[in-house]
């Protein structure tokens, strides 16, 4: 395959963590590519988060790499962590807004922030309003968080993600709380960021209808909505589906092998297809 | 075997690594000037009214008990003497402190402890700040410039409350009762009065910091920790008073 001559976005060898003496995350290995998306599931306590907090740097293994873009980030230093943090996104689960800053200061946050991110003052506003544009909150920009209701918290929160367009985005249970219909606009949210700037996104989900808008689903920019891939040119990026089961990897695949698994625990997964 | 004795070993060592990174942040780059502005203002100025009444109180309640004392001797005439000492000694600063501790580890300890527990710490990671940078100095920073300025403000306050009672409830003439609080004053004093609130400041706003940064388990872990944090302020405020004290009584001065 053509992807495998080229170095991973994001590569874990062997990773272990270990919270005092519980395992969270047991020998886990991966490598995602430019463009990929990956779906990861599994039951709460199976360490879905800790991998994207490892990902990211905030949680160092005890044992294994971690390579993002090619650079070993396990042994970084918190200061050289940040160069690497610059390039990628994360969506927190609760959204993780900071309460005491408005939603403006909020999204730019990052932008003024981020040392390796020179932009400068007077393009902050605009990219801020751009980021807003994108998830649909304009004209909330001197709203606090606390004043927001959850779809548009984590509305703000993505677009906070995004407004350094990184291109490798972490989403941790993007839908998780939402109702469905707003947790479909997020999802929606999810795969336009992707398609129309070709990230390679990692999603945590126990949604499985999540994954399937992800792995079947595509951008359609003449109406602003998703379309299925299959029937509009083409197939949507390639996205593979990840299951964690109390901190190991035990499936790896595409849809159609995660939808054919005979386990038992995999497929607990799948069943709530709608 | 001294198993036991490890969490208390972690957590001091914690709390060194702490206090090392927030000192050493004080002169490397970012600087969050409008954060350390911010909670000056937060710290210091909201401060004032608590700050103002115990000062108040403490200074009057001291001439009023004090001036019990010094009839036996026949020495009422010199209750400004021993509210001046005292006050700026001891009583401003700690006082001031404990008030502080209360009112500010407590607060810094909830406020890092609800961002910790929502991933806002995370967050901020994420996106390209050091929280300690960006959270533990600038309250640091401005604890160590405000306390000392509340604690004189105590003193004064104080002084002025010792005055009232001397005048109006033990019939001392003022200008006699302000002579002796200013005449017993000696560089010693002042010293031993200024350096404690600048010791103390570190104590209420890293103690804070600490038990805010560790908190874990939801928000009822953010009211452990906001108990936590008082209660040790306030003891450790409360020894380290005793060896400065020390320090500066066997050094001599009176």
């Amino acid at each position: 395959m053509a992807a495998d001559t080229q170095t991973p976005v994001l590569r874990f060898d062997h990773v272990s963590v270990a919270f005092d003496d519980t395992p969270a995350l047991i020998d886990v290995s991966f490598q995602a590519y430019k463009g990929e998306s990956r779906v990861i599931t599994g039951a709460t306590g199976s360490g879905k988060t800790v991998l994207l907090k490892t990902a990211l740097g905030l949680q160092r293994p005890d044992s294994g790499t971690v390579y993002v873009f090619g650079k070993d980030i396990s042994r970084m230093r918190e200061r050289e962590l940040f160069e690497i943090r610059s390039k990628m996104g994360m969506l927190f689960q609760e959204s993780a807004l900071f309460d005491s800053l408005n939603v403006e200061e909020n999204v730019s946050y990052p932008l003024l922030n981020q040392l390796s991110i020179h932009c400068p003052p007077d393009e902050v506003l605009p990219r801020v309003e751009q980021a807003l544009k994108f998830v649909d909150l304009e004209g909330i920009l001197e709203k606090f968080p606390s004043e927001l209701s959850g779809g548009m918290r984590r509305r703000a929160a993505i677009a906070r993600a995004v407004v350094t367009q990184p291109p490798l985005l972490l989403y941790d249970s993007p839908t998780a709380g939402l109702d469905p219909i707003t947790a479909n606009t997020i999802v929606a949210l999810i795969v336009k960021e992707r398609d129309l700037n070709k990230t390679t996104t990692l999603i945590v989900t126990y949604r499985y209808q999540d994954g399937n808008l992800v792995a079947n689903f595509r951008y359609n920019p003449d109406n602003g909505g998703l379309v299925p891939a299959a029937n509009h040119g083409g197939l949507a990026p390639r996205t593979l589906f990840m299951v964690l089961r109390e901190g190991r990897l035990v499936f790896e695949g595409p849809q159609t092998e995660l939808e054919a698994s005979q386990d038992p625990y995999i497929s607990k997964f799948v069943k709530q297809r709608g | 075997m001294f198993d036991f004795l490890k969490e208390p070993f972690i957590a001091i060592q914690e709390f060194y690594l702490l206090t090392g990174r927030a000192l050493r942040n004080v002169v490397a780059r970012p600087h969050y000037g409008d954060d350390i502005l911010a909670q000056m203002d937060l710290i210091g100025v909201g401060s004032l009214p608590i700050v103002i009444l115990t000062g108040l109180f403490a200074g009057a309640v001291m001439a009023l008990q004090m001036s019990r004392a010094l009839q036996q001797y026949g020495q009422v005439d010199q209750t400004g003497t021993l509210v001046s000492i005292s006050l700026v000694r001891e009583l401003g600063p700690v006082l001031t402190a404990l008030m502080m501790a209360g009112r500010n580890s407590s607060g810094i300890a909830s406020e890092l402890g609800s961002m910790k527990v929502t991933e806002q710490i995370d967050a901020m990671r994420a996106l390209g700040t050091d929280p300690i940078q960006k959270l533990v100095t600038p309250r640091m920073v401005a604890t160590a410039v405000m306390l000392p300025l509340l604690t004189i403000l105590s003193d004064f306050i104080g002084m002025f409350g010792g005055w009232f009672v001397s005048r109006f409830f033990l019939d001392l003439p003022s200008r006699q009762y302000w002579s002796s609080v200013w005449r017993v004053l000696e560089w010693n004093d002042i010293t031993q009065g200024l350096l404690k609130p600048f010791v103390f400041a570190f104590i209420i706003s890293l103690v804070g910091c600490y038990y805010g940064l560790r908190t874990s388990g939801g928000t009822q872990g953010v009211g452990r920790a906001t108990t936590q944090s008082m209660v040790a302020a306030s003891v450790i405020i409360l020894v380290v008073d005793f060896f400065l004290g020390k320090i500066f009584v066997s050094q001599g001065g009176s």
